[in-house]
This record gives structure tokens, sequence and C-alpha cells, in this order.
């Protein structure tokens, strides 16, 4: 091991994936997690079923390598020309290259209520689904709860309402556009996801917003409506935690801004993860942040020193039937957007009888996107043929029908 | 379709007893010349020298059954194919080859002999190697590795069974410590409740295996077969998960997620019987399924049943062949594969277990008695100074002159004939090759081709005039099966005997008399009998108190048993049909989970190499097809090289039924013809690769290689897949000139050779 020593300011996901690599790849820095939460690093896309029970909370950890995982250890200064950083209690330490990977913050969306006041914290019956604490705190909200209602129709939105439906609460999606998951679907896609989760018993009430919670609990729609419930999860997406990369005079934009070698504007100072805006995009999934990560460890362990990021493909993906749709890149093209981009062309297979619905977006020879709700069966050629590079014939049909050759 | 025929013929019925045999005859009871398998068979040999082969029912691995090769194994005996007399080709002052010529044997030897000490004398005992091959007896393969410790002196051997099970036998050690390719009688198949087989496709490789499946089957057990092509093997199975090129260690991962997600790991196993369970627990938390799923290519849905079927039923077994352990991931890959068994409770007990069903005939008995770059008799270390005394004391040598490790097959051929670069020593200025057919097998072979072409000296021992053999300077004929008595050790780890038959054309020598007449010449005048009972006791006494100890197998006991399985470590022991049992051979009795993670290939598809390249057998054909090409029958059933590929792929390419194909890596190209089929992935290509010239898949081969076993990456790499000029159709298989990465290597001569 050498003297020189890296610090990751977060101890989520992408600085999970990023310790595990590096020491795969036989970095040999000296590697330190910083974490916030009092919780070693664990896989988050997994909550929606911690909160089912299908996992144990002890039990999603993940890897990190030969790294020193620090937890309730918050950075709190960040000292680029120094090299130093400075923890919630004062202490100050050194580092040499330093990754942003401080992840996202659930967005509180302007709900009169939501907060108590006086810097009380949210409300006691309002539920964020971010962290292994906000799931313990659901998972025993929603033990002896009846009712639940759902602030967001997203990816989490969807996955939250399905979960807690699983556990045998009534549950209310209230959805400000005019479709479920309006980045990644189209109206048609959506309507199907939609109806599987009505199978569920799970009430979708789209193009509302919710206005207020009442000192009853109940959540009061712009329209007025009332609905009782005893616990509101919020799932109205999530921001780039950015606070300490701008105090410590990073270029910031929406996320830290990252070239493709995830180098911040400061000298050995790299960004992944939720936190980052490389090329204009901001994710929030695991898969881009893994692979952020993927190219950082590549590149500070000497394994590939040249390795670069040129962007993902990050695919929504649930696979809880009866609530299953894959969705990734432009899959939610639709005919409106055929005149201003001519070379698009859209395939779609729709099944009204089995609840199905499938479609896939390309421009020229390339796939840039595509959706399956229903019928999965394709879903595995299909995310293959979402990699950049894949060679798509001109009418790669059987992607979205299984059996069907031309 | 003659494949077919052969088939349906092999699989279903046993050979037909040949009916109306005139005179006296001889018969003998042995064993096939080809796969790991090693089925035993009966030779008939009538008063006219006509050999047939017929069934031997009793032996317990095939129950009479017999594929076409079996089959036609007595093709070869003739002289019609053989080498019969040792061929030489002078070097000219210029460097220049002269054209191979016969000679006799004292000629040839001479030649050898004192072309290797002259190279050792000028460039060191390490400039002079031996290569060997899997398809070698126990008795060659150990012979073999003595003559380069003590006769050469030189550290540099190896063989080609690095190209076939390196992977799994280097995980095996590390989580069961001990390496045998199946822990239980291939029977014990019929018997379990759910079989993963990963990569294997028996149903072309090794047809009378395929018996114990049916009966799997049969028996209400669950086949699941992992193969991005829906062989013949998958279309047996319940479900067949079609996974992408090199995404195994991320399925195998997936499921051992999923076992945990269900709840079906079994603790109490884990507990009493395995280590270091808790970093594979967090290593399967990093593949989720809907990763896993973009990884492989295989449904979440999928996944799921599959996990539940194996993770449910009473017993289990994982197999393993080619198509998973050749990557440059190939160990971790088979790790992963014993971590699922171990967290299901599936190893270490009755019709449960991991197992690796091994290629070459000796692939296991190769690796045992050292004619790997690392190991001594026994399955010993060559490292551990306790296995050196022994060994050394068996031979009559001082220890410290044995050497050390010396480099993997690969790295041997890479280098043959350089200089010295760097941190990398010279290579080999000269070579001893028996049994091995690199210009056709290695990877990126065009390369390794041009390497072998670099050579001072190249001394090939073989039955045939292979391709590699026509590259030689001396060529010793050599004696084969049924004409030579010898050791084998099939994937059971059952050691087997093959008896000689008839007698060998005139003007051949065995490789162990060869060995000897090169030790003397080399100053080594003892110690080199040419008796294979000799040199089996020899072994015996060398594997004694080794891992694999062969200290109580004698030939008279493999005959009166049907084999006897190793460790045997005296003559009153039974031997060890089933391993670990009561215990693991860790030194705390524990299985031991690997840390593993998964990784992509060495090589990926990207905009320039668009398509995954997959190589592999076909039904007729063995290895190199030294052997196969020359059997009428076999080379009419399975003529020539082809391109599998998808009819969607083929559409949007414009290709049809057997149409050109040219198909580039970075490393080469090679043209064969299309076969169209629906039953590989679209983003796939396959080719076979038992044929040189053109057509000749290793070619396109990458020689990424696994950090611990240093298996080549053969199973994947990128390529680019395109219609052939017509002009393609004729040319050779070239090194591609504008990666730069080489030179036409004009292996045109290989193929212009063939029968």
């Amino acid at each position: 091991m050498t003297g020189r020593r890296i610090a990751v300011v977060g101890a989520g996901m992408a600085a999970a994936r990023f310790a595990e690599r590096y020491d795969a790849l036989g970095g040999r820095d000296r590697i330190v997690l910083y974490g916030a939460e009092a919780r070693t690093p664990y896989n988050r896309v997994l909550l929606a079923d911690v909160l089912t029970g299908r996992y144990d909370a002890e039990a999603i950890g993940l890897p990190t390598g030969a790294a020193q995982v620090r937890i309730a250890d918050e950075v709190c200064a960040v000292d680029t020309t120094a090299r130093t950083l400075t923890l919630h209690d004062g202490r100050t330490e050194p580092w040499d290259d330093l990754v942003f990977a401080t992840g996202a913050n659930p967005v509180l969306p302007p709900i009169r209520g939501l907060l108590l006041p006086h810097g009380g914290g949210l409300h006691p019956s309002v539920h964020a689904v971010r962290t292994l604490a906000d799931c313990a705190r659901l998972a025993d909200a929603a033990t002896g709860a009846r009712r639940a209602v759902v602030i967001g129709g997203g990816v989490l939105g969807v996955s939250v309402a399905r979960a807690l439906a699983t556990l045998g609460l009534d549950v209310e999606i209230v959805h400000q556009a005019p479709h479920l998951i309006e980045r990644q679907l189209d109206a048609e896609a959506a309507a199907a996801l939609r109806a599987a989760l009505g199978r569920l018993g799970v009430e979708t009430y789209l193009l509302n917003r919710a206005r207020a919670l009442t000192e009853h609990g109940e959540v009061e729609l712009a329209g007025g409506h009332r609905l009782d419930t005893d616990l509101v999860v919020l799932a109205c997406g999530v921001r780039p935690r950015t606070a300490l990369a701008r105090a410590s005079g990073l270029h910031v934009d929406t996320g830290i801004r990252v070239d493709d070698a995830l180098a911040t504007s400061a000298p050995h100072v790299h960004a992944i993860g939720d936190c980052v805006q490389h090329r204009g995009s901001v994710h929030g999934l695991a898969g881009p942040a893994w692979e952020q990560a993927d190219v950082l460890a590549a590149r500070l362990s000497g394994a590939d020193p040249h390795a670069r990021h040129t962007g993902s493909r990050p695919l929504a993906r649930l696979s809880a039937p009866p609530v299953e749709y894959a969705a990734f890149g432009e899959g939610h093209r639709d005919n409106d957007d055929l005149e201003a981009d001519p070379a698009l062309h859209i395939l779609r297979l729709a099944d009204a009888t089995r609840g199905s619905y499938k479609k896939l977006v390309l421009r020229g020879n390339r796939l840039v996107g595509a959706i399956l709700v229903g019928d999965l069966a394709t879903v595995g050629d299909l995310t293959r043929a979402c990699a950049p590079d894949a060679a798509v014939p001109e009418t790669p049909l059987h992607l979205i029908t299984d059996g069907v050759r031309p | 379709m003659k494949e077919a025929y052969l088939l349906r013929n092999t699989c279903e019925r046993p050979v037909k007893h040949t009916a109306a045999k005139v005179g006296a005859m001889t018969t003998t009871d042995t064993h096939c010349p080809y796969c790991s398998l090693q089925c035993g068979m009966r030779l008939n040999e009538t008063e006219r020298g006509v050999v047939e082969v017929v069934e031997r029912p009793a032996f317990p691995v095939n129950r009479g059954a017999l594929c076409g090769k079996g089959q036609t194994a007595a093709a070869l005996l003739g002289p019609a194919h053989r080498l019969t007399t040792p061929l030489m080709r002078e070097r000219r002052a210029d460097g220049g080859r002269g054209p191979l010529r016969a000679a006799s044997w004292t000629e040839a030897l001479d030649r050898a002999a004192e072309g290797f000490a002259a190279l050792q004398a000028e460039h060191g005992r390490d400039a002079v190697g031996v290569f060997g091959g899997g398809g070698l007896t126990n008795e060659k393969a150990y012979l073999l590795g003595k003559f380069a410790r003590v006769a050469l002196g030189t550290r540099n051997i190896d063989y080609n069974g690095r190209f076939c099970m390196s992977s799994a036998a280097a995980a095996n050690r590390l989580a069961f410590g001990l390496d045998r390719g199946l822990p239980f009688p291939l029977e014990d198949i019929e018997r379990t409740r759910c079989l993963i087989l990963v990569g294997a496709n028996p149903a072309e490789t090794m047809p009378p295996a395929v018996r114990h499946l049916r009966r799997l089957r049969d028996n209400g057990g669950t086949l699941i077969v992992v193969d991005p092509r829906r062989t013949r093997t998958a279309e047996l199975a319940d479900v067949h998960l079609r996974t992408a090129p090199g995404s195994d260690l991320a399925l195998a991962l997936g499921l051992l997620h999923l076992l945990i997600a269900d709840d079906l790991v079994d603790d109490a196993f884990v507990t009493a019987r395995t280590t270091g369970y808790d970093r594979v627990h967090a290593a399967a938390m990093a593949h989720w399924p809907e990763r896993v799923e973009r990884l492989t290519g295989i449904p979440v849905s999928r996944l799921r049943t599959v996990a539940r079927m194996f993770g449910k039923a009473a017993t289990g077994m994982v197999l393993t062949a080619r198509g998973s352990e050749q990557h440059s991931k190939g160990t971790d890959t088979v790790g992963a594969w014993i971590n699922l068994c171990l967290a299901a409770g599936k190893a270490g007990r009755l019709h449960s277990g991991y197992g690796c069903l091994t290629g070459q005939g000796n692939g296991q008995g190769g690796r045992e008695h050292g004619q790997k770059a690392d190991q001594l008799p026994g399955y010993r270390s060559i490292e551990d100074p306790r296995a050196r005394a022994h060994v050394a004391q068996v031979w009559g040598v001082d220890p410290r002159t044995l050497p050390h490790a010396g480099r993997s097959a690969y790295e041997l051929l890479d280098t043959l004939g350089q200089p010295a670069a760097g941190t990398r020593p010279a290579g080999l200025r000269g070579l001893l090759l028996m049994g091995s057919n690199p210009v056709v097998s290695a990877p990126r072979a065009a390369h390794v081709t041009d390497r072998i072409r670099a050579l001072d000296l190249l001394v090939v021992g073989d039955l045939v005039l292979s391709e590699t053999a026509q590259l030689a300077d001396v060529v010793l004929p050599g004696t084969q099966w049924a004409e030579e008595t010898g050791t084998m050790t099939n994937l059971e780890g059952r050691v087997v005997l093959r008896r000689g038959a008839v007698p060998p054309p005139e003007g051949v020598r065995s490789d162990l008399r060869i060995l000897r007449d090169l030790a003397e010449r080399l100053g080594a005048a003892h110690g080199f009998d040419d008796d294979p009972r000799t040199v089996f006791e020899e072994l015996r006494r060398a594997s004694a108190g080794g891992p694999a100890d062969y200290a109580g197998i004698t030939y008279e006991r493999i005959q009166a048993e049907d084999g006897v399985f190793w460790p045997c470590p005296d003559e009153s022991h039974p031997g060890t049909p089933r391993l670990f049992l009561d215990a693991f051979a860790t030194p705390d009795g524990r299985a031991r989970f690997l840390p593993v993670t998964h990784r992509p290939p060495a090589e990926e598809p990207d905009a320039r190499y668009p398509v995954h390249l997959t190589t592999g057998r076909v039904l007729a054909q063995y290895q190199s097809g030294a052997q196969t090409r020359r059997v009428p029958a076999l080379d009419s059933a399975a003529p020539g090289p082809f391109v599998e590929l998808h009819p969607v792929l083929a559409h949007s390419l414009g290709l049809r039924e057997g149409d050109p194909v040219q198909v580039t890596s970075r490393r080469g190209r090679a043209v064969a013809p299309a076969r169209i089929t629906d039953t590989i992935r679209p983003d796939t290509v396959f080719m076979p690769f038992h044929w040189p010239g053109a057509g000749r898949a290793n070619t396109l081969t990458n020689p990424a290689l696994d950090p611990v076993s240093k298996m080549p990456e053969f199973k994947v790499c990128a390529v680019r897949v395109e219609p052939a000029r017509e002009r393609d159709g004729a040319a050779s298989a070239t090194a591609a000139p504008a990666e730069g990465a080489g030179t036409p290597t004009g292996s045109a001569t290989a193929s212009g050779n063939r029968p």
C-alpha cells in the first residue's frame, strides 16, 4: 500500500462500487469512505423490498474492497487547495485525491403542513424512502396502517405503492403529470401500468397535485378533495446533494459538473453518482452511478488511466409481478415528435386483452429507446440491445415479439 | 443430416455387435481414444488384421454406448494416414527451410538431442521447453514432466490442458482444497433432483453421457442448461437460459442473490461446513436481479424460476464445461457456481456438488503428474519444499536441481523465439511438442503460428502430420491408443487402463521410447523406462502422499474393478468414488466461499466490432481435428468450418445459407460459409474450431488470460461479420493488416496438406 490517500465523501452505492472496483483492479492507495448515515454501504435499489420484508435490513450490505468505511462521520468542509477535509466534529484529515459521492436528497414538494413549524422536521405521518432508516420508520408505520397515499407517480412512487399494496394497504397515488412515470413511459404504456397497479388495489389520481396536509392527517388535493390516510410517502424525485461541493468552490449546476474523466473543476477532485451532472445529464439511478464508479476506479487504480465515461443509457425497471415494466432512453417519444425528428422510427405492439404494451424507438439504425409493460419475455435481449454499440437490424421485431422471425 | 444420424445412433442405442466373424479373433477390452469420458469399448482383431470396435456393456460410464468418433476410432489404426518414419528438414545458411524429408531414427533423434543441447549451452537451460497434451496417458505425462525437469533441466513445460479445464481446476483447489473434475461418479447425475449444466454441450461433445441426463429427467429431476446457443443439450432441458457470452459469472451471482432473497440459503450447512460466506453475501447483494438481467440477457422472471428450482430441490449439482471456463475470468466464474452450491447446501453430500466436465481424454490425469508448469506428480506444487524433496528422492536427484515453476501455455507460445524484453525473460529457442496441435487450437493462432516458425528447433512427436508437425524441424512418429498400453484418468477421477490390442505400424516408436532415446542422448541414461507398467509403478511412488494419490492403484486392480478412483493411498484402500462426504480437502475440512464479482469480457463489442464470437466443437470432430479429420465417416459428417448466425443478423447483412461470411477480429480474419439458425442469439456468431486454414476460428480468438488459471478467452471476443467478397473465399486466414498486429502467415500451407 502506498502512502497516498483517496477520500470518498459519501458512503452510498456509488462510493461502495468505486471502493470495491478500485480494490479489484489492483489500486494501492488507501481509500476512506466518509458516510453521514450510521450504516455501512448498502444496496438502495432493494429498499422497496426491505419494506415488503423480502430482505432483512441487515442483509443488503455491499462490498467495499479494502476501503476503510467511517460511518456517521459526515464531511462538513473540503479545502481543495490544502487538500484537507473537515469532519462534523472539527477534525481535519488530508487527502491526495477526493471523490464526491454525496448522492441526492428527496425533493420536498410545496405542500402546506408537510413540515412541522419551527424547523420541527417532517410531519410524523410523512415518509421519505431514501435510506434504510426511512425504510425502517415506514415499515413500522405501515404495520397497523390501513391506507397510504403516495405523492408522486414516478419510478420510486410506483415501486413504493406496489410494495405497500403487497403489505395489504389501500394505496392511492397522487401524480401531477397526465400519466405515470412520464419521463420514461408514454401514455399508453402508463395506462397499462396503471391498470396493473389497479389489480393490486392501487388507485391513481393523475393531473392532481397535493396541496396540503390537514391537521387530521388527510391529503388535500388542489381541487379541494381530501384523501383520508394513515401515512403519506413522498416520491417526488431527488435532487443532487451539492451544498458541500458548492461551498468548496466547485462548478455546480444542477449537479456537480464533471467531464468524461469524472473530474470536477478542481484538480484531484472527482465526482460520481447521483450528485453529478455529466454532459448535461443528472440521473439518480444506480446504473449510471456504477458506470461512473467503474470508470473512475479504472482511472485512479491505474488499470486504465485513460478510461472515459461517455454517458449512460439508464434503464428504468420494475419486476414485481404483476407490476412489471422496463423502459429506457427515448421510449417516451411519440408521434408528435416525428415531425421535428424525421429519422425517428417507432414500432408498437399492444395487446389490450393481456394488458401488454411494447414499443421500440429507433433513430436510423440505432435503438434509442424502448418500453415493455406486462409482457417482459424479450426484456433480456432488449436490455442487451440497449448497449450503445449494439448492432440493431432495420426492423428488430424480435425484441418485442418473442418467437416471431422475419 | 449425417450428424443427426450419428447422434441418434449413438445416444439411443449402444453399438451393435458386428454379426459374422470369421476365424480366430483377439479381443481386447479398452477405452476410447478421444474425450474425457474414456468410454469402455472392445476391440476385436480378426486373423486378417481387421480391427472392429464393439460394445463393452459392463463399463459403467457408457454401458456400451459409443459416439461416432468412438465407433470409427479404428480407422486411424492402419498405416494410411500415419507417419511411419521420422521426418527432418534442413536449415539453410540464410535461415531458409528445406522440405521435410524421411530420416532414420538415429539421424532424427541425434538432430533433436544435439540441437536441444546446443541451444541450452548457448542460451541456458530454460531456452528449451516442452509442450504436452491432455490426451497423453498418465505414464507419458509423468515421463514428459520428468524429462523436462531432469533430462532437460528446464522450468518451461506446460500443456494444452491450460486451454481446457485449468479454470475449473484452479477454483476447485481454492474452494475444496482438491481438484478432481467430478467429485462423484457420472452415474450419480441420474439421482440428483436438479442439475444446472453451464457452458456444456455433451450432446455434441460427449454423446454417451447424455443417457445420464435423460435418466435424470425420467427420475423426475430438473435439468437447467445455460448456453448462449440452444444446443441439442439445451433442447433436452426443462429450462434453457440463453445467456450473453461472457456473463455466466453475473448469472451465478444473481442466482445466489435470489437464494438469499427467497430465504433458500442452507444456513446450517454454511455454518457447519464452510468459511467465508459473509463476503460472498455482500458480493451477491451487488448483483440484484434487474442488474443481472441486463448483464446476462436473462429476464428476471426466469432467474427467479431457476433460483427456486435449484434452491428448493433436495439435492442439486452444477456442472460446468469450457463454455463457462474458457474466459479471462474463468476461475472466478467457476468460483461463483461453487458459491451457489455451497450456499444451497449442495456440496459434500450424496447426489449433490459442483463438477467440471473435463474435455480431453486425459485432461484429468494430464494435470496431475507434472506436465503443468507449476506442478510435480501427485498434483503436488513444484514450489512446495516437501513435495520437491519427495519427488527428487523418487527420481534419485538432488531437490536443488529441480527447476521451479515456468510459464503457462499461452505465455510459452506467445514468446517463442523472442528475445528478453523489459521484465519478460527470453522465449524458448527449442521446443519438444507432444500430443498437441497449437497451430489450430491455440488462441490468436496466426500469431502463435508465427512464433512457432521463429523457433530454432521444433521437435514434434505425433501419429499424423498435424498442422504443427508440418512446421517442425524433426517429426518423430509415435504409437497411439490401441497400439500401446497406458492409464488414463477420466473426468470422474477414475483411473482406467487402455490396453495394447494391435501391433503398431512398422517404423513407429512409443512416446515413452522416444523420451528414453532423447534422455539418453542428453546424458540421462537412467530413469527413463519405455515400459508403461514400469513407469506407472514409479508414478505410484511419486504420487504417494500427494493430493492425487495413486499409490494403491495397480493395472490388475483397474481391470478387476472397472477402474479405480483416486485418491487411493494403498492397495487395501477401495479408492474414492465420492469425495468430500465427510470433509472437504482444505486444512480445516471446510469448503471456502470464493470472493468473486462480475467483470465484463476482456473485449466487448463496440462500433467497429459489434458482434460477439463464441467458439466450440461439433459432434463429429475432436479438438484440432488432427485425428478426426482423417476419418472419412467423420470428415464427411462435418467436412469443414462454418459461421452460425441468427436469421435476424443474417437478414440485416444480406446473407443467405451457405454464403461465404467474413469474420474479422482485432487479431485476424476468417472466412467460412453461413449456417443460419435461430438457435443462436442475434448478437452472437458461433464458429467451431476444428479446422486449419481460412476458416480457422482461433485466428480470431482473444489470448487475454485468466490471472489465476492462465486460461485464454476462447469463448468470447468482439468481431465484425460481413459477406465475404468472392476472392476471400479462397484466401487463407491472416492477421488483420489493418491492426498492424502481424504479417500474413501463409497458413494455406497447412490447409493445403489436408488429406
